[in-house]
């Protein structure tokens, strides 16, 4: 059985939240109830039927075709199952969704993975800032999981991040692991925006590139073969083309730890080329 | 039954119900790694007064170890959780941790967890690192020469330890000989451990003594020097005896070395007989009847 397809009529002219749009709650209903399904669009309700045509099919396996960086709060708290997004997504993407896959084809917009607590999100272009970040008023951000985005992302990536694994292909923002108190932060590309680690307690932040602006809070702490860095490559192996391709490389890191200016742990590893 | 001119006694090997775990150790080489290795499973021969009985398993290509690194796989046999859970503390804290360049990771998962990197964490005194990949979780303690990376806890299974076999032959070269091309052949199999040097011991014991206070004492029924003199178990023929012990994951696993020992043994030359320890059935819960592993 081939799965349900939600394809989009025309880009929404307010913010449309899908987080209703769930596999395991749509288990069970029938077109015509899912076209039912109540929506917030800007501050008025709308149903689904208003905005997608509905295929039939495997709500488990969830495809969202039509693209709308308005689309947001989509996977929000989703606990398994998969969505495809064929084209963009809007802010608070896979917002606290604690399992399954979500796939999103294009661009993906601020508070991409927020509270990811668990599960795979992958972002085939670009994410906006707070990427597995924190929302206003949440003390923490991603908390478990993985999130591979193919493009660049923007600030503050990592933001709060408690634990999981982000990988950036390409280059991030401002800010990467602000206020990190722990995980892991992959930026693969050939720009790491100023000032990263700022406010970081612990965590991880691996880099093959020096950041535009350095923190003087980060402690050098010398060039080091880690084990570590060894385990985290097979540990993550399948997930980027990219970085399997740098696991042949030397495991020899440059060492930063701070940010000293919040008493922190967090350690910069500096992988360069 | 008779293999090759030898006689399998109609017996069995009594063995009991225990508690084991394997860890595999990485290091910058293979034989740094077998050294951490050795030295883990050092003085680990028996539970009587060892703590634990262990051995090494096999070593491990880069490829299966979850760091990439060369290793060994370490199987470590204990009474109950809780006299593993020491052991395990002791022996990795001891031995793995000090010894240049390694990480020790868990190479059983499920049953009853045990603390490994979560019991040596606190040697890193607030430095050391944890970090979760997947579901499993890692600690990086500093030391000096870099990091020691090693996972939090690891599995436990049910599992057997005290499968055996007795050589009995016509010199004592023969029975080494024999036991020899015995142990080989057992430790192509996975799955198990000789936990005694060079997987063969020579003080079979009995249980008790006639001194107070020692729960086990020479087998004397088994020591050729004294069959003409105590009850005896031994043909004249019979000049030398040599045992192998077997601890196992599985039943299934004790039964496919004792199998697989006794055909090599079998095959060497001077082997008068081979047979099995037990203390009649009352102690052990699993009983390897010789005749129905060789059939």
């Amino acid at each position: 059985m081939s799965g349900l397809v939600l394809t989009l009529k025309e880009p929404p002219r307010q913010r449309l939240d899908l987080s209703p749009l769930l596999p395991e709650r749509l288990q069970g209903l029938d077109a015509a109830a899912i076209s039912a399904l109540e929506l917030a669009g800007g501050n008025r309700r709308a149903h689904v039927g208003d905005f997608f045509a509905v295929t039939p099919g495997d709500p488990s396996d969830l495809r969202i075709a039509g693209s709308s960086d308005r689309l947001d709060h989509i996977g929000h708290g989703m606990t398994g199952g998969a969505i495809t997004v064929a084209g963009d997504a809007g802010a608070y993407l896979g917002l606290a969704m604690t399992g399954g896959r979500l796939v999103v084809e294009g661009n993906a917009g601020p508070y991409a993975a927020a509270m990811l607590g668990g599960g795979t999100i992958e972002i085939g272009g670009n994410a906006g800032d707070h990427l597995g970040g924190a929302p206003a008023g949440e003390m923490k951000g991603m908390g478990g999981g993985l999130v591979v985005v193919r493009g660049n992302a923007g600030e503050r990536a990592g933001d709060r991040m408690r634990r999981g694994t982000i990988i950036v292909e390409g280059s991030v923002g401002a800010c990467a692991a602000a206020r990190m108190i722990a995980g892991t932060l992959v930026v693969l590309g050939p720009e790491l925006g100023p000032y990263p680690g700022f406010g970081m307690k612990r965590g991880t932040l691996l880099h093959l590139v020096r950041p535009q602006r350095e923190l003087p809070s980060f402690a050098d702490c010398g060039r080091h073969d880690l084990g570590f860095l060894g385990l985290l490559l097979r540990d993550l192996r399948g997930h980027s083309r990219r970085l399997d391709s740098l696991a042949t490389r030397p495991t020899s890191v440059h060492r930063f730890v701070g940010d000293l200016a919040n008493g922190g742990m967090g350690e910069l590893l500096f992988w360069p080329n | 039954m008779i293999i090759n001119g030898v006689a399998i006694d109609d017996t069995f090997a009594e063995a009991f119900g225990m508690t084991a775990t394997r860890l595999v150790i990485t290091a910058d080489s293979a034989a740094w790694a077998a050294i951490a290795a050795t030295s883990l499973t050092g003085f680990a021969t028996s539970v009587i007064a060892c703590g634990c009985e262990a051995g090494i398993e096999r070593t491990l290509a880069p490829e299966e170890t979850p760091d990439g690194r060369a290793g060994v796989a370490v199987l470590i046999f204990g009474m109950s959780s809780k006299d593993l859970q020491k052991q395990l503390r002791d022996r990795v804290g001891q031995c793995v941790l000090t010894c240049a360049g390694t990480a020790c990771y868990a190479g059983l998962q499920g049953g009853t967890p045990l603390k490994l990197g979560g019991a040596l964490r606190y040697f890193g005194d607030g430095y050391q690192i944890s970090k979760k990949l997947g579901e499993r979780r890692y600690w990086r303690i500093p030391v000096m020469d870099g990091e020691f990376v090693c996972e939090d806890a690891v599995g436990t299974t049910k599992a057997v330890g005290g499968g055996n076999i007795l050589i009995l032959a016509a010199s004592r070269p023969a029975a080494l000989a024999a036991s020899e091309q015995a142990v080989a052949a057992m430790r192509q199999l996975p799955n198990v451990i000789l936990p005694f040097p060079g997987g063969i011991v020579r003080s079979g014991s009995k249980v008790g003594s006639k001194y107070k206070g020692l729960i086990a004492s020479t087998n004397n029924a088994y020591c050729p020097t004294l069959k003409g003199y105590t009850r005896s178990d031994l043909a004249p023929d019979v000049a030398a005896v040599l045992e192998i012990v077997i601890d196992g994951l599985t039943p299934a696993d004790v039964a496919a070395a004792m199998r697989a020992g006794i055909a090599a043994a079998c095959t060497a030359g001077g082997v008068l007989r081979i047979t099995a320890g037990n203390y009649g059935g009352k102690l052990g819960k699993h009983h390897f009847h010789l005749r129905e592993v060789m059939a």
